[in-house]
This record gives structure tokens, sequence and C-alpha cells, in this order.
């Protein structure tokens, strides 16, 4: 493939000069690409929080006592933990278009350091209940009331997706460093760095809705 | 022509290979990704063509013949799934819009090509996966190409791995959305607004974002169903207090608008033949650009229709009921723009053309019965008989196929760059047109006599429907089978024909047939409307100006 730097221009009756889109470096459509697959995210989780819904106007009361029994305090460090991430994330992107190449490494390192807390910080969480005998289909949860046992069906089932696309965003981040040490990403080509803190932005997004849905709503 | 084709260079992702092999499954030319969708598809289509044929020769005569009532269970599923995921929904998109969309926008290829070749690959894991899963353990899913809870969750055939074949087959039609939908946005010409755009790229643009905002819905609903399995979370187990409906509304929010996913790129193909075969301009552009939208959003409202007779409340069904009938008149938006284009015209009757005035007909039976089916007092008595899977055979084999295959005669001359034999192509025409009507047309009447869908064994009152049935099945079936004979004969025998057979205006004729690896030589300056004849032959010629850039 021979794409050399100099864009094809073409021109119309009155001479005006038009420049035709290189398909292979077109950072608009890179971006534009990345936000119709975070809409698709979008609707993935959106369908999760229809049945969250549906389940919990069906099962108002029961989803408020399930609720109660989770930690707080854990899901509201995450929640933290989260918030602080996408900081250091979007600080990273700042420092690669300033060219401070070591200082955005640094950055996505310690984002990759903080998912790695909100994973284990859910790991001791899921513990907790999978330690009292209740994850989905134990003898424990079956006995209880249908609402509870929908309500920690939908925790496993939306925290446990929700924890996947934490994984997968580890897996993004060390492939970015990668690249730039490799110099593919750099000061001027950096929309790979860009689309990823987009989906890390979501990835927080989600569980600023997950958390109050799951803990908050037994605390009125 | 001195030009070296897509068929003699290619880029490939990991650079060159000698291979010729490697050369096309790691191509990332949009034309050569178009093949191979087109082959595995066509192989996938010939096996569920023949599943068919095996149920209607079992169903000729009341009781048992060739296959027991189990396997005749996972025959119809089979068939649904194979049609339905690899056929139907990758079809028009996949192959036609692969080749086609960057051809018709002056576009040099799509805006991701890597991602298209990964699109494939997905699409071939999840049809190999689909294929293991009948030779494993219980044998393929019995449930029905819907995998309706709590049925799914409770038999023992191979549900899991036929919905993860489901789901990646999505997957892959989700990142061929989002490559059309920025190709379309970021890759059309110079001065091509989005009002001069042929009518198929907006046929593909409508289904591009039901491909991107429905198609994870009903990946989420298929890992519910493999989470109900595995773990038993209960969301659809009535036992712990889930619901089953809530299963199929989350099916339908996505299958619904699959519907029109499938149909709305076969419109599309019809906008295109139409004008070129009456030479000139098409009736109402923009209202069938619109009309196109229109469907894509009223489609995503209306899938409560399925569940009609699954316990809804009133007020739900009748507003369901008023949009199903309310999405019929973009439908009908369109249909009387094509006849108003052909109306008084001079027609050329060449194969696409022939194809396209079958499909008029057989189309309109599928809709006009669908209109029917959205009658809440009169659906209560056809709901899950003969008479629906008439209708839906109608829209989907008689609409959107009929359309799949007008496309393959249109398009034929520029995929290979040679003309198959008219004659032939036309009498193939009348076999599958004429078999398809004897096959369909009996079960509306079993349908509304009572004969259920998806039974293993009927009354003695149906036999006779059902072996008319069967004889028409038999047609059809020869006649596909000698349509592809004609159309691969001529890929070896066929005459050459120049860059436009068929006197059409839109950019994909303005170029060498088959296509250059890049496409445009010079990308051409769009400041017409794409269908503009005068005095009955295209208003202008650009093979030069492109070829040239002058």
């Amino acid at each position: 493939m021979d794409h050399n730097n100099t864009p094809e221009i073409i021109y119309d009756k009155n001479g005006k000069a038009y420049e035709v889109v290189d398909f292979n470096n077109d950072y608009t459509g890179d971006k534009l690409g990345f936000w119709f697959f975070l809409f698709t995210e979008l609707m993935l989780f959106g369908a999760m929080f229809l049945v969250f819904a549906f389940y919990f106007y069906r099962f108002s009361a029961d989803f408020v006592e399930a609720s109660s029994t989770l930690n707080i305090l854990l899901g509201g460090i995450n929640t933290f933990v989260l918030l602080i991430s996408t900081y250091f994330m979007g600080m990273s992107l700042l420092d690669l278009k300033n060219k401070k190449i070591s200082q955005a490494k640094l950055k996505i390192y310690i984002t990759i350091g903080l998912s790695i807390i909100f994973l284990v910080i859910k790991y001791f969480e899921w513990m907790i209940e999978i330690n009292h005998g209740i994850y989905p289909d134990s003898s424990v949860l079956n006995a209880k009331e249908h609402g509870q046992i929908l309500f920690f069906g939908l925790y496993f089932t939306m925290t446990g997706l929700h924890g996947v696309h934490i994984i997968v965003g580890i897996a993004l981040m060390l492939w970015v460093i990668y690249l730039i040490n490799k110099k593919t990403i750099n000061n001027k080509k950096y929309v790979v760095l860009e689309n990823v803190a987009l989906y890390w932005d979501l990835v927080h997004l989600v569980w600023v809705f997950l958390f109050p849905l799951f803990y908050i709503i037994g605390r009125g | 022509m001195n030009n070296k084709s897509f068929y003699d260079e290619t880029h490939t992702v990991f650079g060159h290979h000698e291979n010729k092999l490697f050369q096309w499954i790691f191509s990332i030319d949009h034309k050569r990704i178009a093949i191979l969708y087109m082959i595995v598809m066509f192989a996938f289509f010939v096996v569920a063509l023949l599943v068919a044929l095996t149920m209607r020769i079992e169903l000729f005569y009341t009781g048992e013949q060739i296959i027991d009532p189990d396997t005749y269970n996972q025959a119809f599923t089979l068939h649904g799934v194979i049609m339905v995921f690899l056929f139907i929904i990758p079809g028009i998109p996949a192959v036609f819009g692969n080749f086609l969309l960057p051809l018709l926008i002056g576009a040099k290829d799509v805006s991701f090509p890597r991602l298209n070749l990964f699109s494939w690959w997905l699409f071939l894991f999840g049809a190999l996966l689909a294929i293991i899963s009948l030779f494993v353990g219980e044998g393929f899913a019995d449930t029905g190409w819907t995998f309706y809870a709590p049925y799914s969750v409770n038999t023992n055939t191979n549900v899991i791995l036929a919905l993860s074949a489901a789901y990646i087959l999505g997957m892959a039609s989700i990142l061929t959305g989002i490559n059309f939908v920025t190709t379309i946005h970021r890759l059309r010409a110079p001065g091509m607004g989005f009002f001069k755009m042929p009518l198929f790229v907006w046929g593909l643009y409508s289904t591009a974002w039901i491909q991107v905002l429905a198609t994870p819905v009903i990946g989420i609903t298929l890992i519910l169903v493999i989470l109900e399995k595995t773990l038993g979370i209960g969301i659809f187990d009535p036992a712990k207090g889930g619901d089953p409906i809530l299963y199929e509304h989350l099916f339908w929010i996505y299958s619904h608008p699959a519907v029109y996913l499938m149909i709305l790129p076969a419109f599309g193909v019809v906008s295109e033949i139409v004008p070129t075969f009456c030479r000139r301009t098409i009736f109402g552009y923009r209202s069938i650009a619109i009309s196109s939208a229109m469907i894509s959003i009223v489609g995503y409202l209306v899938w409560g229709h399925h569940l009609f007779s699954s316990g809804m409340s009133e007020w739900a069904k009748v507003v369901f009921s008023f949009l199903t009938f309310f999405v019929a008149i973009p439908t009908g938006i369109k249909f009387f723009d094509w006849i108003a284009t052909m109306y008084k015209g001079s027609i050329v009757m060449k194969t696409p053309m022939l194809w396209v005035v079958g499909t008029i007909v057989t189309f309109a039976i599928g809709g006009l019965t669908g209109i029917v089916l959205a009658t809440l007092g009169i659906t209560t008595h056809l709901h899950d008989t003969y008479y629906v899977v008439a209708h839906f055979h109608y829209a989907m084999f008689g609409g959107v196929v009929f359309m799949l295959f007008a496309a393959m005669h249109y398009w034929y001359p520029k995929f290979i760059g040679k003309m198959y034999d008219e004659t032939q192509a036309k009498v193939a025409f009348w076999l599958i047109f004429i078999g398809f009507n004897i096959l369909w047309m009996p079960m509306f009447i079993a349908g509304a006599l009572g004969m259920p869908r998806r039974y293993f064994d009927y009354l003695p009152q149906f036999e006779i429907y059902h072996q008319i049935a069967s004889i028409g099945g038999f047609i059809t079936v020869g006649g596909v089978f000698y349509m592809l004979y004609v159309l691969i004969k001529a890929v070896k025998n066929g005459t050459k024909c120049g860059p436009n057979p068929w006197n059409a205006t839109t950019l994909e004729w303005q170029i060498d047939s088959p296509p250059l690896l890049e496409n445009f030589k010079h990308t051409p300056y769009v400041d017409f409307e794409p269908y503009d004849y005068k005095n009955g032959v295209p208003a202008r010629n650009l093979y030069e100006k492109i070829d040239k850039g002058v």
C-alpha cells in the first residue's frame, strides 16, 4: 500500500477544491465509529437496566430489603476508586498530547492499579455474599422471597458483566502502553488512547448507575 | 481494459502472502470480503434448503415417513437458525453492502477495512459453532429459532452452543453496522450530500442503525438464557419469580427490528433496479429515502405484536396493533413510488427487473397478510398456524430473498465482469416464482382452517394442502439449484461485458467490471442526482473522467 501523505484533491465545476477523506487516516471517522460502538454498549446495559426496572417495579419491597444487606461502604469506596481512575485516564491523554510520554504512561499504570483495586474489593464483596450462601441457585437463596432471588440474580449478573468490562479495559490499557512503546501512539496520533479513555468513561458511568440501584435503594 | 482488477491484486491484513487462499481469507479489500461472505452464506443456504425439503417430504403423508418427531423439531430449528442468522440477516448488507457501498458513494473502501475482515471471521466462527452443535451431545437445539424460555432453559439439546453461535453472529452484524454508518458519514465523495446518495445506500444506512442499536439487546438476552441454564439466576424462571414473557419481549425488541433489518436493504436494491430498467429517474426520491429511516424507527416499536396471545394488557395490544398498521404506511409509500416510476415507462424486462416485478407481487401478499395478522381479533384465531408461516415466508423468501436474487442478477456483471445467459436466468425465475406460490399459497388456507405450525403430524383433512405445498417445494428448490447453476456456469463461459451493461447511472457503473483494487483511480465530484436520465439514456458518462482524472 503506497499511501503517501498528500491527500487527493478534486475540484467542482467552479474550480473550488475539496479534499477526499483518506479512509486509512481519518481521525473523525475513528472517533465516530467508536461512539457508535459505545451506543451498542449503552443498549447492552440498557436492556439489563430495563430488566432491573421491571422486577424492581414488581417486587419493590423485596428489592429494598435485599439491597440493605449489601455493604454500602465497600460499594462506595469502589465508586470513588473508579472516579479517580477516570481522572488519571483523562490526564494521561492530556500528557500524551503535550509530549509528556513517560507521564502519560505512568498515569495509565495508575489507572490499571486502581482498576485492580476495584476488582479486589469487588471480589471480597462477592465472597461475603457467597460465604453467606447467597449465590445463584443456592439453597439459601432459593429459600428466600422471589424478589430477593431476582435481586441477587441481577446483582451477580450486572456487576459481573460490569466486571468483565473492567477486565477488558485493563487489557486495552496494557495494549495502549505497548503501542506507546512502539511509538504507534504519539502526540500526533492518539485516537486509540482517546477511544480507550471514552470506553473507560462508559465503564465508570455504568457503575454510577449500578451503585444507587443496588446499594442505595435499601437505605431510603 | 489494461487495468488489473481486485481479483489480481489485494491488500491483506498481514502484508503480502504468496498463498492464493491466504490472499483471500486475510484480504481487507471490501470486495473480496463480500465474496467471502457470499461463499459461506450460500453454502449454508443450500443446507437449510435441503433441511426444509426434508421436512416437506416428511409432511407429504400423515404419520412418520423419514424422520422422527424429535428430529423434526431439530430440523425446523436448524432451518430457522441458518436462514435467519446465517443467510437473510447478513445476506444483502454483508455481501452486496460490502461490495457496493464504497462503490456507490465514490469511496476506495469502508472506514475500517480490518474490522470488516474481523466481522467475516466472527461470522465464520459463529457458523462453525452452530455446525459443531449439530454433532456433539444431544444434537442441535429443538426450540425453534426463537429460543423461547422456559423451554430453551429446560431442554437438554445443545441450546448453549446455538445461543453462543447466534451471539457471535450478532457481534459480526454489529461491527458491520458500525462500519457502514461511519463509512456513509465520512467517505462519501465530495459533493454527495445525503440526498444525492443512491437509495440502496439509504437502505443500508437505516439497516446499519438497526444493527447498531437493536442487536446488543438480543446479545444480552441470549447471555441471560445461557446464565439461566448454567447458573440458574432465575430471571426467566417462574419458580424463582422470573417471567418467561419478559424473554419474549426482550427477544422481539431485537428480532422484530431484525425483520426490517432484512427487508430495508432489499428495498434499496429494488430502488436501484427500477429506475435503471425504466430509463428514468425514480419517482419520489426523498419519500423513499425518508421512509427507510421511518421504517427503522417505527419498526422498533412494534415488537409487541408477537405477544398478542402471550398475555399482555389490552391497552398495550391496541397500541402495538396500531403501530403495526402504521409501519405499513412507509412500506406502502415505497411500493407506490416504484409503481409510479414504472407507470407509462418503457420498461426493459431483463432478469433483474423480472425478479423485482415478481417480488412486488409476492411481497405485497406477504405484507398485506401481515396487516391481517396485526388485527387483534383475527390474530387470536390465526396465531401459531400455517397462516403465519405462509405470511412470514412470503415476506422473507418472496420479499428479501427474491430481492437478493434480483441483486445477484443485477450486479453480477459488476462482480464478475461477464454476463450470464439471459434466457436461462429467466427460466430459473419462472421455476422459482411458480414453485414458490404453489408451496406457500395452500398454507394460507390450511392455516386459516387451523393447521398449527411446527407440528410433526397433522389431521387427514390437511393432507391435500401439505401435498400441494411439498410439490411446490420441490419445484422451488429445483429452480434455485438451476439458477445457481446458470450463474456459476457464467463465471467461466459468460460473455464479457463492459463497465455499464445496463445503462445505469450510479457510480459503480462508471468504473471497470470487475472494479480495480481501490475502485476509483480519481474520485469524482458528485454534484448530480443519482438517477439522472435524458431521453432514455444516462445523462452523463464518467468513465473517462474517473479513469484519466480530467
